[in-house]
This record gives structure tokens, sequence and C-alpha cells, in this order.
């Protein structure tokens, strides 16, 4: 029996040194241990760059306000970025897909154990990098902390004559670093997803969550590779006297804008593709019914995934490429909203003739469905050039990506820690505390977010520490800095959930939410080894079958 | 719950992880290149002074056939270990090893001259900073390459790598041939394209 | 006490959905007022402002249907397809697609993408290959941190930072075309009322082209995150009828005044640094790396738009910027008390 656990009679469990469980974590190479240490690690981050965005909020709260310094600002803004994206986004998005693909495939581990530890370190590292500038290093203008350049750091202000500190330096090696851990990642996701299926898993009868992590894996490691290889290209031109983004030389700064947007695009892609892979596992388990449509899911997906690589000169409509080119990446933007709005009708049509249950997981992924589809709409708007024009580089683009980002990914994570929670931990997160963290979250967000779109639109542009009065700006921003303050209340208690809940919540089971994937047919925490045997499976939702035996999916498929 | 482990019809067979795990690396690794390579297509004739390829490269006709018979003997090494020939293995191992070192070497005597006869640096303007990264990077891999193999020899001269291996050699001569093959891009961009 | 449950979620859903709205409305309500902005890019005053306004409000209309018919259908399947307890453990009707709905919600959407891109491409070829007319005035921009430098090659005019063109009449246009250019890092020229933003970025020139239909004061900021001082490099376009605007050229066009009353000023401006930075037409002070102060008194503000240009403004920045910029170019010069009230003087008689 696969779900069982085997049990050892008559063996006496003392309690050991702490020394020993640290040592454990620190040397582990089991998916699930590095999956909740890449999550651990992101929610940490999670804070640190709310916290980055909190104080952003209170200086931009009403005009001329001098909270921070304008250099203090110009940090701030490149610190929460980055850490959000790369220091949060993609460890936790890693995390979920190091502890389900597994589990979800029928495998024990990975395919490559110890490189999963490794690449985990090396984002540790890189993190720990990037935030020791705060403290190391001093340049010229005492200019040399933290970085200051935007998170895209365009060229030619990285160049040695306009950062002559070392912020384009810390922000360069550590996101250097951090990008081949997840290389390394990517690889090994698409080598266990390829290689350790359990028997009877055809690729086409894998859970969503199996293919999405694959696009993403593949993705990152066409779209990373081209960050590196810039951020290579600039370290010769810092150190080396190169001129790759020398103007003076005849280099190009919009060189490096195509480079980084090459990369900068699919990888919000990245982002939420794991975000949809959520979507496609939770909608269906609350609505009762499987997913609307899975073949159409998959192409959808992998769609989105080469067409997203042909998108990335939106990010550049402002700078002055020719009419034709202007109109082509018009068309391939708007192109991917295709295939972007088809998963947002399966999953709609998933819910459609359910019997929806609106427990905490639903209700994040309700949240998501509604925000997304916002987002996508202002994402139209910005993929027409000539409107984005007005659009881009303002505060229009701010709310827009945040839509994506916090009412997106974000939201979605927060669906995903409430749903495997259980899986993970063995206890049920509380239902209560749940549902005023969400509704504080979702005020909070719409109040800044929506409102947000507004400055944009009446001309208030990115990264300013401060702005002119009388531009109609002031309350619109007061009121997107409180909703910043009542998101930071739910997290809060997000926060307290996760803690309070870890030592007191209700015991799981193997299968508190009636789900149909291979991880609820083992116990809650796993064991180490996952599978006592490796399961064989028929279907696409494998304990559907064994709970129906009179009608099971693989009479369908 | 047993029904879920009742045997599968048939055989179950998916690919070696070794050489999933390669071809990831590999199209990482392509990205990587085809940057450079944009870089250095992008900014040919645009250097603002200094020399130009025309006026100082020399094609570097035998140490390529050098680089890329390397492949056919890494082949071929593979092959043999493949049927248990393990003295064949180990000679064309070797033969692979001095093949990619001599490469390395011309790329080292080609660098030379171009530094102190000709005064291209990688500073020096635009021509120079893209080959330079170009080619470097090129030669970085070759040499990271260089170094898995010089460790493979000494276990084969240990009498450790028998034909149980030829899985693992297998995925460093995937890697090898990905190396030859860059350079069969970097050469036609560099030394005729370029010109 | 299903019932209660029910009908405490729906009120949460009916308070969320008043808060957006009220929120809606705040903010059209906001953008509507025209005296609340003077960058409101709902507000064009020019024909490619007024072009990509009509497109914008095209798009907005189809996503507004797009949005309005999904929200709909999400909040009613929520609400008509609620899990009851009275069926608990028993499942619903298990659908796994259908390919015409799958065919449908493909095919009206790539219609849509077409239509949009064609109506998007039509405006984006309007307004960034517009010709130059006979009429057209011709202004440089160079971007630098953190001011505007503006150049008028055929006028011989060199300013910064406030920008002065005609209002085009369309019986007759004169637009102002504009090279952009930039002397350091990344910038981006936004006057939201009148055109959409174009970036300055060294070693590739841009053009784009603004043609005011009234007479006014317009505002904008650089846009493109440039260092430290970004936030306060802003804008200021004076649109002139055509006579205000020939006697602005032919005023900028005299050489630096020749104040008698104020030699000592002058002669302090002249032998400490500020030439090195500052050109003075028509004297010794030929500086290229800030901004031409000729007619400096000619603007209604200094440090480009950071303050007014009084007497008080000029004082503090010529002794201590960081006060009124931290972190600008313009170094502290250190004057004494004496020196510095004999240069403000002199540079307020720089009409």
């Amino acid at each position: 029996m696969s779900s069982d656990a085997i049990v050892v009679p008559n063996v006496e469990f003392t309690s050991r040194p702490w020394v020993d469980t640290l040592h454990e974590w620190l040397t582990t190479v089991d998916h699930k241990r590095l999956g909740i240490l890449y999550i651990v690690y992101a929610l940490l981050f999670l804070v640190v760059a709310g916290v980055e965005a909190l104080v952003i909020r209170i200086q931009l709260m009403h005009s001329h306000n001098n909270f921070v310094s304008p250099q203090v600002f110009n940090r701030l803004f490149t610190m929460h970025g980055t850490t959000m994206v790369f220091f949060m986004g993609m460890p936790i998005l890693f995390g979920f897909a190091n502890y389900l693909v597994p589990l979800m495939i029928g495998a024990r581990d990975m395919a490559f154990p110890r490189l999963n530890a490794f690449s985990f370190w090396l984002s540790v590292l890189g993190g720990f990098l990037f935030y020791f500038s705060l403290v190391g290093a001093n340049g010229l203008y005492g200019a040399g902390n933290a970085p200051d350049v935007g998170w895209w750091a365009y060229a030619p202000l990285t160049a040695r004559a306009f950062s002559p500190g070392h912020s384009t330096d810390y922000w360069t090696l550590a996101l250097l670093v951090s990008g081949f851990g997840s290389i390394g990642t990517a690889i090994n996701i698409i080598a266990t997803i390829l290689c350790m299926r359990c028997p009877g898993m055809k690729l086409t009868r894998m859970p969503l969550l199996a293919w999405l992590n694959l696009v993403m894996a593949g993705m990152v490691l066409i779209s990373v590779s081209p960050l590196s290889a810039a951020q290579i290209m600039l370290v010769i031109d810092r150190y080396l006297g190169g001129h790759f983004f020398d103007a003076q030389a005849g280099g190009s700064a919009v060189l490096w804008m195509h480079f980084f947007w090459i990369f900068g695009h699919p990888e919000v892609y990245i982002l939420i593709i794991p975000c949809f892979a959520f979507m496609s596992e939770i909608i269906p388990v609350f609505s009762r019914k499987p997913i609307f449509g899975y073949p159409v899911m998959v192409a959808a997906t992998v769609c989105i995934g080469f067409v997203s690589m042909s998108v990335w000169a939106h990010h550049m409509f402002s700078v002055g490429m020719n009419s034709y080119a202007n109109s082509f990446f018009t068309l391939t933007t708007m192109a991917v909203g295709v295939p972007t709005g088809i998963k947002i009708f399966n999953w709609l049509g998933t819910m459609w003739g359910g019997r929806i249950q609106l427990k905490v997981p639903m209700l994040f992924c309700i949240a998501f469905l509604f925000q997304f589809l916002i987002a996508g709409l202002t994402g139209v708007m910005l993929g027409s050039a000539a409107f984005a024009s007005q659009l881009t580089l303002s505060y229009f683009v701010v709310a827009h990506f945040h839509y994506t980002l916090v009412g997106g990914v974000v939201v979605a994570v927060f669906a995903a820690i409430y749903y495997w929670y259980p899986k993970i931990t063995g206890r049920m997160l509380n239902e209560t505390l749940g549902k005023w963290h969400f509704w504080l979250f979702v005020i909070g967000f719409h109040l800044t977010f929506d409102l947000m779109h507004v400055p944009g639109l009446l001309g208030m542009p990115r990264r300013i520490y401060t702005y002119e009065p009388g531009r109609g700006w002031d309350t619109l921003n007061l009121l997107s800095s409180v909703g910043a303050f009542i998101q930071a209340i739910g997290i809060l208690l997000f926060v307290v959930n996760l803690l309070i809940s870890y030592f007191k919540g209700d015991k799981a089971g193997n299968d508190p939410w009636d789900a149909w994937t291979l991880e609820w047919s083992v116990s809650s925490p796993p064991p180490v080894y996952n599978f006592a045997s490796v399961p064989v499976v028929a279907s696409r939702r494998p304990l559907w079958d064994l709970k129906h035996p009179e009608d099971p999916d693989s009479r369908y498929e | 719950m047993s029904a879920m482990t009742t045997p599968f019809p048939g055989t179950w067979s998916l690919p070696y992880r070794g050489k999933v795990a390669m071809a990831g690396l590999i199209i990482a690794e392509s990205a990587i290149f085809t940057i450079f390579v944009v870089a250095y297509l992008f900014y040919v004739g645009k250097s603002l002074s200094g020399p130009t390829p025309r006026e100082v490269l020399e094609t570097p006709i035998f140490f390529t056939i050098c680089l890329l018979s390397s492949s056919l003997t890494i082949h071929f090494a593979v092959k043999s270990l493949e049927r248990g020939k393990q003295n064949t293995f180990v000679s064309l191992w070797v033969v692979t090893i001095i093949l990619g070192g001599l490469f390395l070497f011309g790329t080292g005597r080609e660098w030379h001259r171009l530094i102190y006869e000709h005064g291209l640096t990688i500073s020096t303007n635009l021509f120079g900073t893209s080959y330079y990264s170009l080619v470097g990077l090129h030669a970085f891999h070759v040499t990271v390459g260089l170094v898995m193999m010089c460790i493979v020899a000494a276990f084969a001269l240990a009498n450790r790598i028998g034909a149980d291996q030829s899985r693992r050699i297998d995925v460093l001569a995937m890697y090898w041939h990905f190396v030859d093959a860059v350079w069969v891009v970097v050469f036609t961009v560099v030394y005729i394209l370029g010109r | 006490m299903q019932r209660k449950q029910n009908s405490i979620k729906l009120s949460a859903l009916f308070v969320l959905a008043l808060l957006f709205l009220f929120m809606a409305t705040a903010a059209a309500a906001a953008m509507a007022d025209p005296s609340t902005s003077l960058t409101n890019i709902f507000a064009p005053q020019s024909t490619s402002a007024k072009s990509i306004f009509d497109l914008s409000l095209f798009v907005l209309v189809i996503t507004g249907i797009i949005f309005v018919v999904v929200f709909t259908l999400l909040v009613y399947s929520i609400v008509k397809f609620r899990g009851k307890a009275v069926d608990a453990g028993r499942e619903p009707a298990q659908v796994y697609g259908s390919t015409q709905i799958e065919l449908a919600w493909t095919i009206i959407p790539i219609l849509i993408v077409v239509v949009l891109f064609l109506a998007t491409a039509r405006v984006l070829h309007a307004v960034q290959d517009a010709p130059q007319p006979p009429g057209a005035i011709e202004v440089t921009a160079i971007g630098h941190q953190y001011w505007w430098e503006f150049r008028y090659p055929k006028l011989g005019i060199v300013t910064a930072n406030e920008l002065h063109i005609p209002v085009s009449d369309p019986a007759n246009p004169t637009p102002t075309f504009l090279t952009l250019l930039s002397a350091d890092t990344d910038h981006s020229f936004w006057i939201p009322e009148l055109a959409g933003k174009t970036d300055l970025i060294p070693n590739h020139p841009n053009r784009m082209w603004m043609d005011p239909q009234r007479t006014g004061i317009f505002l904008g900021q650089c846009a493109q995150y440039c260092g430290v001082q970004h936030a306060k490099m802003l804008l200021r376009v004076s649109v002139d009828s055509p006579e205000d605007f020939a006697t602005w050229v032919r005023a900028q066009q005299q050489l630096a005044t020749q104040d008698e009353g104020v030699v000592a000023g002058r002669r302090i401006f002249e032998t400490t640094a500020c030439i090195n930075c500052h050109t003075l037409r028509g004297t010794v002070a030929n500086g290229q790396f800030g901004p031409d102060l000729t007619h400096l008194m000619s603007r209604a503000t200094i440090a480009s738009g950071a303050a007014q240009n009084t007497t008080d403004n000029l004082r503090i920045w010529i002794q201590s910027p960081d006060v009124i910029k931290p972190g600008s170019l313009m170094p502290a010069m250190k004057l004494s008390t004496a020196d510095l009230d004999s240069v403000v003087s002199y540079m307020q008689t720089l009409r």
C-alpha cells in the first residue's frame, strides 16, 4: 500500500541536540527540505522587501515629502524590485516546484539532489551578497553601498563614469550568482520531469503543475542566460575597459535594453506560469470537477512560452524604434494575451457547473482570476505602442505590474500555501485567520493599486523620490500608501497563522481537501522516501480513480 | 491503494537523466553564446578607431581542424568504451585532449600576436571588446572541457572506467561536441562574416 | 447557520464591489477635472496627443467590454455554483472540456487582437512617420543630469529647461520638431498633453514633434530614471502666439546684457569656476557642462523647475545647491556674502 509509511516497531525516539537538526537541514539534499528552505528564504525576503515598499509609500504620501533622502529612495526602489523578483518570486516558485514535482509524478526525489542543494545555496549566496552591499564597500561619494540603478540597471547609468562606487557591482554579482542557481534548478526540473515519472505517467497524464513547471524551466534556460551574458559584458565594461555599452566609443545603450528585456519579459512569465499551475491544481479541487480542457491548457502554456520570447521590446516603446518595429511588438504583445485569456476562460469553465467550496485557498484563487483579468487588460493597453507612449514609464505601468505580481503571483502563492501547508507540515492553517488575511490583503491591494493607475494617467513618472503639488497626484498617493499598510497587516496575520498553526493547527491527515493527485496519497508530512512502493497510474487523476472505481478517469482520456 | 501499484503493462523506459541535463545545459549555454554573437555582429564596422578585423585577423585553419577532429576522436573514443575496448578508448581520449590543447595554444598564440604586434586589446575599440569576449568565452568553455577530460583520463589510467561508465562519458562527449559546434559558429561570424 | 454565513459572504462581496465602484468613480472624477492636473494624458492639446487619446478610448471600450463580460461570468459562476451543504459527498458532472467552446474563445480574442493591432499601427505610422512641413520650428533637446538643454539651430538660440514654441494653426501648421540627444545617461521627454514620451539616449538620436493647438504653459518632466535627481528634472513648455514667439526669439538672440551697475558681480563670475560650466553669450564664459545663462531671468524657474526664479532661491542655489536639489552636479560655490550678493545682482540683469 503505497500511501502507508513503512512502520518500524519498538524504536525509542530520544530528542536530538538542535545542532544535529541544524546540520541536517544545512546539508540536506532531500527535495522536500530544500523546497521548505526555498519557501522560508523567500518569505523572509517578502517581509524585507515589503518593509522597503512601506518606506517608499511613506515618502510618496504627499508632495515634497522628505522622509528619506533621494539617495536612499533610489536604493529603496532598486532593492525592493530586485529582491521581490529574484529573492522572493523565483525562490518561492522554485521551492514549490522542488517540493511538489517529484511527489506529483511519483518519484522519490529530483533527478540531481546534490545539484538541487548546490543551486539553492547559490541563490542564498546571491541574496546575501545583495544585502551585504548595505554594509560593505565604500566607493567615491560614499556611493558604494546598496544598488541604486533600478532593477533593470540601464546603461550608461551603470558605467563607471556615472556609478563610480560598487552599487552596480553588487547588483551584477548577486544576480549572476543566483542566476546560475536558477539555471541549475531549471535543468534539474526538466531532467526530473522527463526522466523520473512513475510507470504509466505519460506526459499526457502528468498533473498540469508538472507541465507548467516544465515550460517554466525551459524558459529559465533560454532567458536567464541572456541576463548573465549581459552582466558579464557589464563587468567587462566596468573592469576591463570594454565598450559594450560605452556611448563614447560607439557602444549602444539600447543594446543593453534589448539584452535585459529579452530576459526581463520572459522572466515575468517565468514568475506567473507556476502560479497558473497552482490555479490549475486548486480550482478543480474546490470546484469538484477536473480541469476544463487539459490539452488546451498545455498547448496554451507552451504557446505562451514561445510567444513571450518575442514581445520584449514592448518595454522599449519610448526608445525610438521605427514604426514597423513598434507595430511588430504591438502585434506579438497582443497575441500573447490570447493563450493567457484562454487559460482564464478554462478556469472559469472548470468552476462552471461545479460545487464550489469557498475555503481560503479558493478565495485566493478567485481573487487571482479577477485581478489577473484586470492586469491582462491593462497589459493590452500597454501593448498598444501608441497608447503606451503615454502610459510607459509612468505609474500606470507600476500599477499594472504590481497587479500581475502582487494581485497575481503573491495571491497565487498564498493560495498554494494554504492548500499545501497541510501536506508539508501535517497541520491545517486556521481558516478564520486565513479569511481575515484574505479580506485585509485584498482590500488593501485594491486601495493601493486600483488608484495607482490614475497618477500615471495624470502624468506621474516612475522612480521619482518626490513630486510637485498641484498635479492631482497627492490624494491618490496618500490613499495608495494607506492601502499598503492594510496589506501589511494582512501579511502580519498570515505570518502569525503560519507560526501558530504549526504548533496548534488541526491535524491534516493524508488528504484534507479530498484531492486527486499523487501527493495526497502519502502521509502529511510525507515520509522522506515519498512512496513506500513506486505508484503506477492510469489517468490524470489517480486518486479519483481509486475513490470512484465505478467511473474512473481512465475511461475518458 | 493497492490498485495504484499493480504492475505497468509493458516496458516503461524514460530518457537517461544525464543526457537530458546536459541538453538543458547546452540550451542555456547556447543562449549565452547567442547574446555574445549578436553583440559581435551588431558592432561589426562600428568601431570608431583602431585596428579592423580585416587588418589584423588571420584565419586559424589549422587549429580549427584540430578542434573539429577532436570531435571525431572523442566520438570514436566513446564508441570504443561502449564496446569495452579500454585501450582504444584511452588512446583516442588522450588524442582528443591533445587536439583540444593545441587549439587553446593556437588561440593563445593569436592573442599574443594581436596584443603585441597590433595593439589590439579588449579596451581598444568595439572590435577588440566583442572579439576577445566572444573568443574568450569559447576558450573558457574549451578549458573547462579539457579539465573534465583530464580528470576522466586520470580515472581511466587508474583503470576505473569501464563500459558501465560509457553513458556518463557520453554526456561529457556531448558537451565537447557542443563546444566544437559553437566554434563553427564563432569562426563563421568572426573570420568570415565579420571581415 | 449556513444561510447566515452565506449572507455574510454575499454582503462582503457587495462591500468590495461598492468599494471598487467608489474608487473607480473617484479616479474618474480626479481625471475629468482639468484644474486638478496640467499633465493629464486625457486632456490632449496637440494632434499627436489627440490621436493617441482617440485610440486609447477605443482600446478602453474594447477592454471594458471584455472586463464586464468575464467579470459577470465569474461572479455568476461563484454565486450559482456554490456548493451547498446538502450536496456534500456527491460530485457534480465531471466535464473534461469542449472543443467548440475552446474554438469560440480562441477565435474571438484573435479577432480582437487583429483589430487592436490595426488601429494601433495606423496611429503609430501617423505619429512617428509624420513628414516635417516647411513652417516647422526645429529644436535640438539635449538631456543632461539633471537639466534640459534646448538649441534652436536655425535661429541661433541656446537656452535651458524652459521651452518656448509657437502655437500651431491647423490651416498653416507650425509644429515643433525636436531632435533628442543626451550628454550622459538616458532621459525621457514627456509633456503629457502635447505628445507621447520619447527617450533621449546617448549615441542614439531620436526625433519627435508637437503641434500645440492652444497657447499656455504645459508641464512635464523626465520620465526615464537618470540618476539621483531624476525627480527634479522638470519641463516647462510655453506655447506662445506667433507674435509673442517672435518677440521671445528676438530677445533670446541678443547677447548677454552688459549692465554697468553690476560690473563687480560680472568680474567675480568671470574669474571663478562659473565660466567652466556656463555660457554667457558675448562674454568670455563659454562652458558647456551647465545651462546657458545668457537670458536666465527670462525663465520662471531655476534648477530645471526645482525652484522659482527668485532672489532668495538664486542665492541658495549658487551657495548650496544641495538645499534645493541634493545630488545635483552644480557645486557649492562657497562665495563670501558680499561676492554672492554681487553675483546674484549680476545674474538678475541677464534678461
